[in-house]
């Protein structure tokens, strides 16, 4: 049997589309592909000339230091700091978004007062809250963290959430008070589910800015909190830099964004709303 | 099971005056369809008794206890929307069973109850089925379905068909018909379509701007309007409304139209007009009271009158025709082969038994 042919016009097209992806690809990804190479090699290796793509060996010394020195603990912190933030983030902005959306609460303009609180460049206001967090012992804390990522991330939660929410059918919501929930029980059992792809979307960018934060991390943490960013920097040396250690650090840094997208990514894509209501 | 009160029932929306103090009562099973024109506030009116609305003033009462007060899930009302309002995430199965278990219903009564549901409706295959897998017809069912199950005192219905398209829109009106004589609980039906209106209801509330225009079983509307408003809201096509004048001398009376030629009126309609010469009026003739003049003698009411058809539009069963009468364009609604050709002159017979005559300054009926 004969597979039916393109046209050989057409399949030059595809081919060269297909040879401009992979170009690109691995221009995007080979500075992953580095990191993770000079993780896994030696120092001898780390400074060969000319480079070496692949290191001779797969050893993991680099990491076992980390693990040793206790250096890791700056990724538990950062993990602590940013699930607790965005996880009270997310909660307290839908119940915000959600009061903004259907009672609206604030009229017109407190929703865009709110948003308009995240466009504060965050080095204006570093020096002004860190003689705050002094003056309440707060510097240096989980608490404080936690506190500071919160706000920040509590404008971008409602404003998101309230633009999901807005979306959700009303008669939903309706139908199920008829029904016989209260309110509470609409939010948990009608709103969540349908603005659950929103939700999760919103949770990895709030967890994001997180655990990417540096700026505040730097000023508001000394020794008993240190996140993992700010653990990067000590590897940067007057006299040296120690870049096994970076490239180790950097790839555990970047494993849970990574898993938490990975995760997420369903949600991201599913049209759940679809059927909900004749359009 | 439940009768409906509502005395003086106001509602506001900004500086809106939606709901203009409307006193109401439906009785215990009965079928009340709120009907009228978009913006009359029907569907606020079926709001404020679901409780999803608060009235700015008045009681609302069903079942003989006032509920102003009570939340919609305390009221114990089953209300289809519009949209179907069905929750995508959930199955077929679920949804219907949403309020049941909302209600901590237990299991065996709600897989009871389900079935029973899904067997009246049809739609017992389609249990494990998504809202998205579904036609509009079938969704429309299960929205109903959720509804019937929880056996509520009331039925409230939001425009559930306007959705649909008109062959399915037939097929499900006749579908909550029969249901309603199988359940005879008291439904509140709201809806722009006056065919949905006259097929449905025990009794038509016709409403306009907030307030009750008139409302009575289906043909007493039809048949007896009590203004030009509701004479001209039922029926399809339209009441033909010709401005005229009346000439009456002693028991005798006829409309005169302004481009001359005159209608003489039954002599039971002329009673009710002594003194009323020369008094401006809108004479209302239903499409149906045309008919093509035989040639034999007319019964006792019916006039003759010669016109030229100009539009003609045949529907297979019947045919539309336009006509000149009093200077204004008419539609009469002729048999399907009455009329053949445009510019045809045709002899028609006019059954003014049944003519109505309003004020066109009020608008009110006076005969």
């Amino acid at each position: 049997m004969r597979v039916s042919k393109l046209p050989a016009r057409k399949a030059r097209i595809l081919a060269l589309r297909y040879l401009g992806a992979g170009v690109v690809t691995l221009l995007f990804l080979f500075p992953v592909y580095w990191l993770f190479m000079i993780s896994f090699k030696t120092p001898d290796e780390i400074y060969h000339v000319p480079p070496l793509w692949i290191p001779g060996q797969i050893q993991f010394s680099n990491y076992y230091v980390l693990f040793k020195d206790g250096d890791v603990l700056a990724i538990l912190n950062s993990l602590i700091v940013a699930s607790v933030s965005s996880g009270i983030a997310i909660v307290l902005g839908t119940l915000c978004a959600y009061s903004l959306a259907r009672f609206g609460t604030g009229g017109e303009n407190l929703a865009m007062w709110i948003i308009s609180q995240r466009m504060i460049p965050p080095i204006a206001v570093v020096f002004p809250i860190f003689l705050i967090y002094v003056y309440f012992g707060l510097v240096d804390s989980y608490f404080g963290l936690i506190l500071l990522y919160t706000a920040f991330n509590l404008p971008y939660v409602i404003w998101m959430m309230r633009g999901y929410i807005v979306d959700v059918p009303l008669e939903l919501e309706e139908s199920a008070l008829v029904d016989g929930l209260n309110r509470w029980e609409v939010i948990w059992k009608v709103v969540f589910p349908m603005v659950r792809p929103g939700l999760m979307a919103t949770s990895v960018f709030t967890f994001a800015f997180a655990w990417n934060d540096f700026l505040f991390a730097l000023v508001l943490t000394r020794t008993e909190v240190i996140t993992f960013p700010v653990m990067l920097t000590h590897y940067f040396g007057g006299q040296s830099n120690f870049w096994a250690k970076i490239a180790a650090m950097s790839v555990l840094g970047t494993l849970p964004i990574f898993v938490a997208v990975s995760v997420m990514q369903r949600y991201l894509v599913r049209g759940i709303s679809l059927g909900a209501v004749k359009g | 099971m439940a009768d409906v009160k509502l005395s003086g029932v106001h509602k506001y929306y900004g500086n809106v005056h939606a709901v203009r103090g409307v006193d109401l009562t439906i009785t215990d099973g009965e079928f009340a369809v709120l009907v009228g024109p978009s913006g009359c506030g029907k569907s606020t009116l079926l709001r404020t008794i679901a409780g999803l609305e608060d009235p700015d003033s008045g009681a609302i009462a069903i079942g003989g206890a006032v509920v102003n007060d009570l939340r919609p899930r305390e009221r114990n009302i089953a209300m289809v929307f519009q949209n179907y309002a069905l929750y995508p995430y959930l199955t077929v199965n679920e949804n219907i069973a949403f309020g049941l278990r909302a209600r901590k219903t237990p299991e065996i009564e709600i897989r009871k109850r389900v079935s029973e549901a899904a067997e009246m409706l049809g739609i017992g295959n389609l249990l494990q089925r998504y809202p998205r897998q579904l036609s509009g017809g079938q969704r429309q069912r299960v929205a109903i379905g959720r509804a019937i199950v929880r056996k509520a005192d009331l039925f409230l219905f939001d425009e559930p068909l306007s959705n649909l398209d008109a062959q399915l829109r037939d097929e499900m009106r006749a579908e909550i018909k029969r249901l309603h004589h199988e359940i005879t609980t008291t439904m509140i039906y709201v809806t722009h379509d006056q065919i949905e209106a006259m097929t449905l209801a025990d009794r038509i509330v016709l409403l306009r701007d907030g307030k009750i225009e008139q409302q009575g079983a289906p043909l007493e509307l039809f048949e007896q309007p009590r203004t030009g408003f509701v004479a001209g809201f039922l029926g399809s096509p339209s009441i033909n409304l010709i401005p005229a004048t009346l000439k009456t001398d002693g028991p005798v009376a006829a409309v005169v139209f302004q481009s001359g030629g005159e209608l003489k009126l039954p002599s039971a309609k002329a009673m009710s007009l002594a003194g009323a010469q020369g008094r401006e009026i809108l004479v209302g003739i239903r499409p149906q009271h045309f008919s093509r003049a035989g040639g034999g003698p007319l019964r006792n009411g019916v006039v003759s009158y010669s016109a030229v058809a100009d539009l003609i539009q045949p529907t297979g069963t019947r045919t539309f025709t336009t006509i000149k009468i009093g200077g204004v364009d008419a539609v009469a609604e002729l048999q399907a082969h009455d009329v053949r050709s445009h510019g045809e002159r045709i002899d028609l017979a006019i059954d003014l038994n049944r003519v109505v005559l309003i004020d066109p300054v009020s608008g009110v009926v006076i005969a």
